[in-house]
């Protein structure tokens, strides 16, 4: 290649073998950039600068939580097609609150939820199998042959896609062969909910801690003889007359939990005679203490209190009664003076 | 041999016998990366089809009238590389403006594929190859078909592939062999089945 150019060198003239290249592919530069920024100003399309900026703000995981196919379409519904601003759920209220900034509108606040699966069932030990099911490793397959592998026809079934449809590593499996939900990774996008075929994953507000982990429709004895785990719900109710707040009711045999009432105290959970309703905060919940210097005997307490636990007269210091305090926290809450506290 | 002819024996040795990514490993990226659903194949496919032709054409005509003329063949690289990219730049606006709708299909692949070393490679190939002949060198109509045949052979390869993996992800493989390793082993077997055409004269 050397030699060729030195040749033509001495033919040409240095000055030509070095210009010719310049001026070609130099020009060839040229006139594409001239023609490019033309069609750029000839075929410009409008794009709303808040779209860009609304895009860039939100998470990118495309999870389809908002109900769009993505983030990209989410931000195009936000700004075209006049969508709410606080759909995003992996994104939560931050998201929110930077959208609607754009937007200026105000955000709605947004709960954060996590995702629960309402079965005690579906791991190595503790699944009663029909048959022994051999096909493509899927919940969506397994349920379509003979009304799935599992005894209980609205248990788990254990072939783990939520855990697949999981956009951010939240589910895992434990060494029974559980779905565990971690909810510091959990956002609440709900694609584990859509994937379940037995509809047993529910989103929850993240500050509830009490679930049914059952979602069996049979009757009391049958649930209890297909269930694997034993801590099938047989829809007996004692749960939802102990509930301080009626947030319990039964349907179709099954008890489930109403969190727009509920206050956490997990009463329920200790009187269930098939232990079906887990209670996170077993062992851990705390009792109510009035600090008897900052009360001023308002009777708030008293009044809100779920399960009569505080007693007192106007204007007198205040007591919590601590064999029936369930530790629901509802006092600190509604405390004028911010004189209870929970020891 | 009439030139119907000569374009199928261009279509078929593009297709089949000297296929872009089984033959010459051309373009193993898009056919790894994007051959995991069958319909973002199709988006990548369209695209490649249709920036092979254009880059071909365009390509040849930069060969023959600014290349050949001033001796300067040892920058086809270069000026290739420029005239692809700016090409598919230029494509690529005049879509979004004309059809919204294959834009957003093709949209996302269109500046994937401009440094995709298979549309290069066309290009290059077009200017050294010959007829079924062995003497005549390819003309401007020649180049251009031997461009979109190649595309659509690499459409076909990338189709295939999308849908076997498409299919792969219900087998009950162990887990270290999903994804990638068993994409890989694939494509060397389809290459191994593509090299039995090797050799055939038509």
């Amino acid at each position: 290649m050397i030699s060729i150019v030195l040749l033509e060198a001495a033919n040409q003239g240095i000055l030509s073998i070095i210009a010719a290249p310049i001026i070609i592919v130099g020009g060839m530069g040229v006139i594409f950039g001239i023609v490019l920024a033309f069609a750029s100003k000839v075929f410009a399309v409008h794009v709303d600068p808040r779209v860009t900026e609304i895009a860039e703000a939100l998470p990118g995981a495309n999870c389809g939580a908002c109900g769009m196919p993505g983030c990209a379409g989410y931000a195009d519904a936000i700004v075209n097609g006049g969508a709410e601003v606080n759909k995003c759920a992996p994104g939560g209220s931050d998201v929110a609150i930077t959208i609607a900034k754009i937007m200026g509108v105000q955000a709605n606040a947004m709960e954060q939820k996590v995702a629960v699966i309402h079965c005690s069932s579906g791991g190595y030990k503790n699944t009663n199998w029909k048959y022994a099911y051999e096909g493509v490793e899927s919940c969506k397959s397994a349920v379509n042959i003979a009304g799935g592998p599992n005894m209980c026809s609205h248990g788990c079934l254990g072939y783990n896609d939520c855990m697949n449809a999981c956009p951010f590593d939240a589910i895992s499996v434990d060494e029974y062969g559980m779905r565990c939900i971690d909810f510091n990774k959990c956002t609440g996008c709900g694609a584990c909910v859509k994937a379940c075929p037995r509809k047993l994953i529910a989103l929850v507000p993240i500050n509830r801690n009490v679930y049914v982990k059952c979602s069996s429709k049979d009757k009391g004895n049958v649930a209890k003889e297909l269930c694997g785990s034993g801590h099938s719900c047989i829809g007996c109710g004692i749960c939802s007359r102990k509930c301080p707040v009626e947030a319990i009711t039964v349907t179709d045999n099954l008890a489930r939990i109403d969190y727009t009432k509920c206050i956490n105290c997990g009463l329920c959970a200790t009187v269930c005679p098939t232990k079906a309703i887990l209670d996170l905060l077993c062992g851990i919940r705390r009792k109510a203490e009035i600090i008897p210097e900052g009360c001023i005997g308002c009777t708030i307490c008293a009044k809100k209190c779920p399960v009569q636990a505080i007693s007192g007269e106007l204007k007198q210091v205040h007591v919590v009664d601590k064999d029936k305090c369930v530790g629901c926290e509802v006092c600190v809450g509604v405390c004028p003076k911010k004189t209870i506290k929970m020891v | 041999m009439g030139y119907l002819g000569e374009i199928f024996v261009m279509a078929m040795s593009a297709l089949f016998i000297q296929n872009f990514v089984l033959s010459r490993f051309l373009g193993l990226c898009p056919y790894l990366g994007v051959s995991k659903k069958l319909d973002s194949a199709i988006g990548m496919g369209l695209a490649v089809i249709f920036v092979m032709t254009m880059a071909s054409a365009f390509c040849f005509l930069i060969q023959q009238y600014l290349l050949v003329p001033y001796h300067l063949e040892y920058l086809q690289t270069i000026a290739y590389i420029l005239t692809i990219a700016a090409l598919v730049q230029f494509v690529e606006m005049v879509i979004q403006k004309n059809s919204p709708a294959l834009y957003k299909s093709l949209g996302v692949y269109l500046p994937l594929i401009t440094t995709n070393c298979a549309v290069l490679g066309v290009a290059l190939i077009n200017i050294t190859a010959f007829r079924s002949d062995g003497v005549t060198p390819y003309n401007f109509l020649d180049a251009t078909l031997n461009g979109f045949f190649s595309g659509v052979g690499f459409t076909f390869v990338l189709l295939a592939m999308a849908g076997i993996r498409e299919r792969l992800e219900f087998a009950p493989l162990p887990k270290s062999m999903r994804g990638m390793p068993i994409g890989l082993i694939l494509a060397g077997t389809m290459a191994l089945a593509f090299y039995g055409f090797m050799g055939f004269k038509i």
